[in-house]
């Protein structure tokens, strides 16, 4: 196996007013390289800060406080900002879902895509302009010369996500962390973005984690899909299983609530109530009280991760029982 | 389609922002926000509007409900012709209208209880005593899915699901005719965003709503409308009853946009049609058809004559001189 990324038992804490204040659980998961893995669940349930954790981005109040994040074999918990920066742009880059957040308003795309370049691989200025042209070519910007000598704000929102991608790929990274990239692109325009990604990440054997909280995106360009609850994985497997066998009642809950474009019969099921703050303590399994099946053991004791098969887990009590009735009909 | 009076009848209406510069502020040209569009809105019914972000859909509904003076054409109310009125001789309309918005935080005041906030709409068009008034804002909390003790709470405490409702409550409390929902689930999680939309359903059969649905979610508008109005560059390409719209798209541009949509299925083939480009500006209106610079479909005729608003079939109106 080629593994690229490998995060075990990740806990994320803010300080606030209230305390320490868990919003990653102690989540494990790994990326391989040429992969995508996405990221789903509701919003406020620890996407963001499972990637800003791993690109050492983390707010002023944030820190890690327990785990590991092992990349290309090299542990990231615990390295100096400096050595982070190293890694950033370089070999692992990430691109967010506003671009000018990122783009700097007061520097030519030319300059920002250029820095990079200079900075990382040491070309000389003539050269890094050379790159920078391929760059803008390679993410389907028409007339890059053009392009160069723009700001931020000349371009269209679409156009802004690609200059984006062009940046986060200046170096060739091995590591491609994407969060909610194209939410805030038209689905025409999305849709071109989803394929340059995954063109990409093809062509440069890229591995890939894309957070989405768009279920269609999700089945588009996941080769695997992990998804997330109230700070923890509750769910994990190859995109087929997920969709076509999904076990958590959560996984199922977000699934039968995303509108049918194809169908007008679909009916639509909604999950009651939302996502607790992080203040809340929640016994047991901590979306015991959204869930339908619930049983008072759930009310009391959080379910371990279980085995559905070798490449998809659950954390459910559920699947205690299933593996029971396998155990029980094989034997 | 029966024949009634339509609730809302708008006829050719155009939406122009002048664009000034110059020292003396001259206006140089006009953002074509909204292009001549014209549409009957039945009672009770769900109409639907989408396109990509800056076709016009929020101008077109803000202009609907009189927030922006017209720059052409008509809109009549229950037959009454409203377009044309001053603010003050629309405030007898206001109660009729309402607008849902996509971030209700954005207009609740942060230091005002929900209760107080909602209580305002009885305080401004009724005549109601004050405990009268507490005891309907109660009532609506209740109507809304909320508990009533949320009276005494500040919007910061709520979730983005909650808050939506508290805008919904807002919107319904001086029992309007017609609202107007502007891309009002669209923030919300799909796990929440299917509770919004069943209330939003069941408020429009106990109060008899008439909706005018912005979206750029084409999964939620099949859901939710009766029919749908496609815009683009301001102005309509297509409209249809969402059966038809969804079954057999015939405007280039319906079709691209409906297979760009990711589905929820994994290893389904793509069969995506590819637009090149991206929507032109605006304020540098193309000639001809507006969806000629990106068409896969474009002649030169398109380029230069721009195509008639046809009815293919019943209820079934097509801009495309290709079809
Ligand atoms: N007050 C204004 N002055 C000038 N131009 C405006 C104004 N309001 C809107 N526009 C322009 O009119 C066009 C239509 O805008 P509108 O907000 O109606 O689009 P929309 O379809 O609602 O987009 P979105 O999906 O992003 O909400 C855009 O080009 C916009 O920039
Ligand atoms: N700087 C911060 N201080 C305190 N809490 C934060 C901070 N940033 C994020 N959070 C909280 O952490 C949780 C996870 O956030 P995030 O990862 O951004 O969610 P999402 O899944 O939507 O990306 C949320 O409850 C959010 O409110
Ligand atoms: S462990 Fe219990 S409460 Fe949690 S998801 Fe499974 S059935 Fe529901
Ligand atoms: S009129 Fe021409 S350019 Fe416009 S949509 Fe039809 S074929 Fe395309
Ligand atoms: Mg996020
Ligand atoms: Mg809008």
């Amino acid at each position: 196996m080629d593994k690229l990324l490998q995060v075990d038992n990740l806990v994320t804490q803010f300080r606030t007013a209230e305390g320490k204040l868990s919003a990653v659980r102690g989540i494990s998961f790994s990326v391989e390289k040429g992969e995508t893995l996405c990221i789903v669940g509701e919003s406020g349930c620890g996407k963001s800060i499972t990637s800003l954790s791993i690109m050492g981005l983390l707010p002023s109040n944030g820190e890690i406080a327990e785990g590991s994040i092992t990349f290309q074999d090299e542990e990231l918990t615990g390295k100096k900002e400096e050595e982070l920066r190293q890694l950033r742009g370089n070999k692992m880059s990430m691109i967010f879902q506003e671009p000018m957040t990122a783009l700097n308003p007061v520097f030519t795309i030319g300059y920002q895509l250029r820095e990079p370049l200079i900075l990382h691989q040491h070309m000389s200025k003539r050269q890094a302009t050379d790159k920078a042209v391929e760059l803008l070519e390679q993410v389907g910007i028409p007339d890059p010369k053009k392009r160069l000598k723009q700001f931020p704000h000349e371009l269209s929102g679409g156009m802004r996500q690609r200059v984006m991608i062009a940046i986060a790929l200046a170096c060739n990274p091995s590591l491609l962390i994407a969060d909610e990239p194209t939410t805030a692109l038209d689905v025409t325009i999305q849709a071109q973005i989803l394929d340059l990604i995954d063109d990409l990440k093809r062509k440069m054997d890229m591995g890939v984690v894309f957070v989405t909280h768009d279920m269609g995106v999700v089945a588009e360009i996941a080769d695997r899909v992990m998804v997330m609850y109230a700070g923890e994985v509750v769910e994990i497997g190859e995109v087929k299983e997920i969709f076509n066998n999904p076990q958590h009642p959560y996984t199922k809950g977000l699934l039968a609530s995303v509108p049918n474009v194809d169908d007008e019969y679909h009916t639509l099921e909604s999950i009651p109530g939302s996502l607790p703050n992080l203040n809340e303590k929640i016994q047991g399994c901590r979306f015991h009280p959204r869930c339908p099946l619930a049983t008072e053991r759930c009310k009391r004791e959080a379910s371990p991760i279980f085995d559905v098969r070798e490449t998809h887990q659950s954390k459910c009590w559920l699947q205690e029982v299933n593996v029971h009735d396998k155990a029980a009909t094989s034997s | 389609m029966t024949k009634q009076q339509p609730l809302l009848e708008v006829k050719n209406v155009k939406k122009y922002f002048p664009i000034k510069s110059g020292i003396l502020k001259r206006t140089t040209g006009n953002v074509q926000a909204v292009e001549n569009v014209s549409i009957d809105v039945y009672e009770g019914e769900t109409l639907g509007v989408v396109g990509e972000s800056g076709c016009g859909k929020s101008t077109f509904g803000r202009t609907v409900l009189g927030l922006e003076p017209l720059t052409a054409g008509t809109i009549k109310f229950r037959g009454q012709e409203v377009g044309g009125l001053s603010y003050r001789q629309l405030k007898k309309f206001k109660k009729e209208m309402q607008m849902i918005f996509q971030d209700p935080y954005a207009s609740l005041n942060p230091r005002q209880r929900v209760g107080d906030a909602l209580e305002e709409a009885f305080i401004i068009h009724t005549e109601l005593p004050k405990q009268e008034r507490q005891q309907r804002v109660r009532e609506l909390l209740v109507e809304v899915g909320l508990k009533e003790e949320y009276y005494e709470r500040y919007p910061h405490e709520f979730s983005g699901g909650q808050r939506q409702r508290i805008g919904i409550a807002r919107a319904i409390a001086l029992n309007p005719s017609l609202i107007v929902c502007d891309e009002a689930v669209s923030a919300l999680d799909v796990s929440v965003q299917a509770q919004i939309i069943k209330l939003l359903k069941r408020l429009q059969q106990s109060h008899q709503l008439t909706y005018l649905f912005i979206s750029h979610d084409l999964g939620v508008v099949r859901h939710v409308c009766d029919r749908v109005m496609v815009m683009y560059l301001g102005a309509t390409a297509e409209l249809a009853s969402s059966d038809q719209l969804y079954g057999n798209p015939l405007h280039p541009y319906t079709r691209a946009l409906l297979s760009a949509i990711p589905r929820p299925i994994p290893g389904r083939k793509k069969e995506r049609i590819r637009l090149k480009g991206e929507l032109p500006n605006p304020a540098d209106y193309p000639q001809g058809c507006p969806f000629h610079t990106r068409c896969p479909l474009a002649t030169e005729k398109c380029a230069k004559v721009r195509p008639e608003w046809r009815e293919i079939e019943q209820g079934h109106f097509v801009a495309c001189h290709e079809v």
